[in-house]
């Protein structure tokens, strides 16, 4: 009976195969909705400091070293992956990377740092980014704007010339 | 340099200790999910012993407690030398999403000399092995850190009369003039 179960046991075995991954050896991928490594990306970032209001680990600093350069820094020890700073960001400057390799022997290899300049607000005289969330946000009759022809602006970066076109008008249903 | 330690030191099979300081026991079961046939940790001669007398290597999850500290210092000074200690998840590496609770002193490294990190909450299995085959030498490290830099000029915002239209963006002409 003994003997059976073993044979029944070792036939088993067989019948599995071998299982075992050859992880390291090679690579080994994600599924598609995994949370890696979050990326900061400082072409993006607006520097608005909502992902580290937002991060349950406190784990993003922002610090203004002077009125005109803002640091965000992303510490990497205590993260959780948990995407809330993703989930946040307003320009979508952060992305959760499918990144799981990150072992290392110095903690400080995780960090990621962000230098933004910010403009100075003349009112105020606090640092905000340029273009601003106002710029952003393209309020009617906003500084450039051709008030006397009825002509706006509606992109930061753009600018009128002498006569108007009907691109204007088009833009001005919004 | 440590790895060169390691190589000599550990060319024989690492005994692992695992030692929970108060984490979920969301990394303990990633640990031994990495012993499970389907990883298979032991094909690197990696064994869960159950006393740290008998280990090289100690795999800490969770942050050090105000409780356990000196428990874990204990269990990590009756480990014979040599002796490496892995942090285990975001708890043991940097104190995790409680870090600043009542009776969490913060990472492990507070307590004892941590050797390697292995961020994630917990971490993928495959990331443990990861870490566990960096400390081998079977693997390159590829973390760094990373500075990005976006400096611009300063910018005449409210001298209209310095902008000129090239047709796509608008030029400063002279920036100094803030
Ligand atoms: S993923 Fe979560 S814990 Fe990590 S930085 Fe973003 S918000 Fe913080
Ligand atoms: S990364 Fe996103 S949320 Fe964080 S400061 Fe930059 S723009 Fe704001
Ligand atoms: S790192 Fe996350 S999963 Fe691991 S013990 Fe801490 S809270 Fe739990």
């Amino acid at each position: 009976m003994s003997l059976l179960s073993k044979i029944r046991e070792t036939v088993l075995c067989l019948k599995a195969g071998r299982v075992t991954l050859p992880y390291p050896a090679e690579p080994r991928p994600v599924p598609p909705r995994f949370r890696g490594r979050p990326i900061f990306d400082a072409a993006k970032c607006i520097g608005c400091a909502g992902c580290a209001n937002n991060c349950p680990a406190r784990e993003i600093l922002v610090h203004d070293v002077c009125q005109e350069l803002r640091i965000i820094q992303y510490l990497g020890r205590r993260c959780t992956f948990c995407g809330r700073c993703a989930d946040v960001c307003p320009e979508k400057a952060v992305t959760m990377s499918h990144d799981f390799e990150t072992a290392t022997n110095a903690i400080a290899d995780l960090s990621q740092r962000l230098e933004l300049f910010m403009s100075t607000c003349q009112r105020c005289g606090r640092c905000f980014p340029e273009p601003s969330p106002l710029e952003r946000l393209k309020l009617k009759g906003y500084r450039f704007d051709d008030v006397a022809s009825e002509r706006w602006i509606f992109h930061s970066k753009g600018y009128l010339d002498a006569e108007s076109t009907v691109a204007d008008i088009r833009i001005d249903l919004d | 340099m440590i790895k060169q330690l390691c190589r000599k030191m550990f060319r024989k099979s690492l005994w692992v200790y695992h030692a929970n300081s108060g984490g979920c026991n969301g990394c303990d079961i990633e640990v031994l999910n990495v012993l499970t046939p389907y990883y298979d940790a032991e094909r690197f001669g990696i064994k869960l012993v159950g006393s740290p007398r008998h280990a090289d290597v100690m795999l800490c999850q969770g942050p050090a407690m105000r409780p356990t500290a000196a428990a874990l210092r204990r269990a990590y000074e009756a480990m014979p030398e040599p002796k490496l200690v892995f942090a285990i998840g975001s708890c043991a590496c940097g104190g995790g999403i409680w870090h600043d609770s009542y009776n969490v002193l913060g990472p492990v490294e507070k307590v004892i000399p941590v050797n390697y990190y292995i961020p994630g909450c917990p971490p993928r299995p495959e990331a443990i092995l990861y870490g566990v085959a960096l400390a081998l030498g079977l693997v390159e490290k590829k973390m760094c850190p990373v500075t990005l830099q976006r400096r611009r000029l300063p910018i005449p915002r409210y001298h209209p009369e310095s902008l000129v239209g090239t047709g796509i963006e608008i030029v400063y002409k002279d920036a100094e003039k803030v």
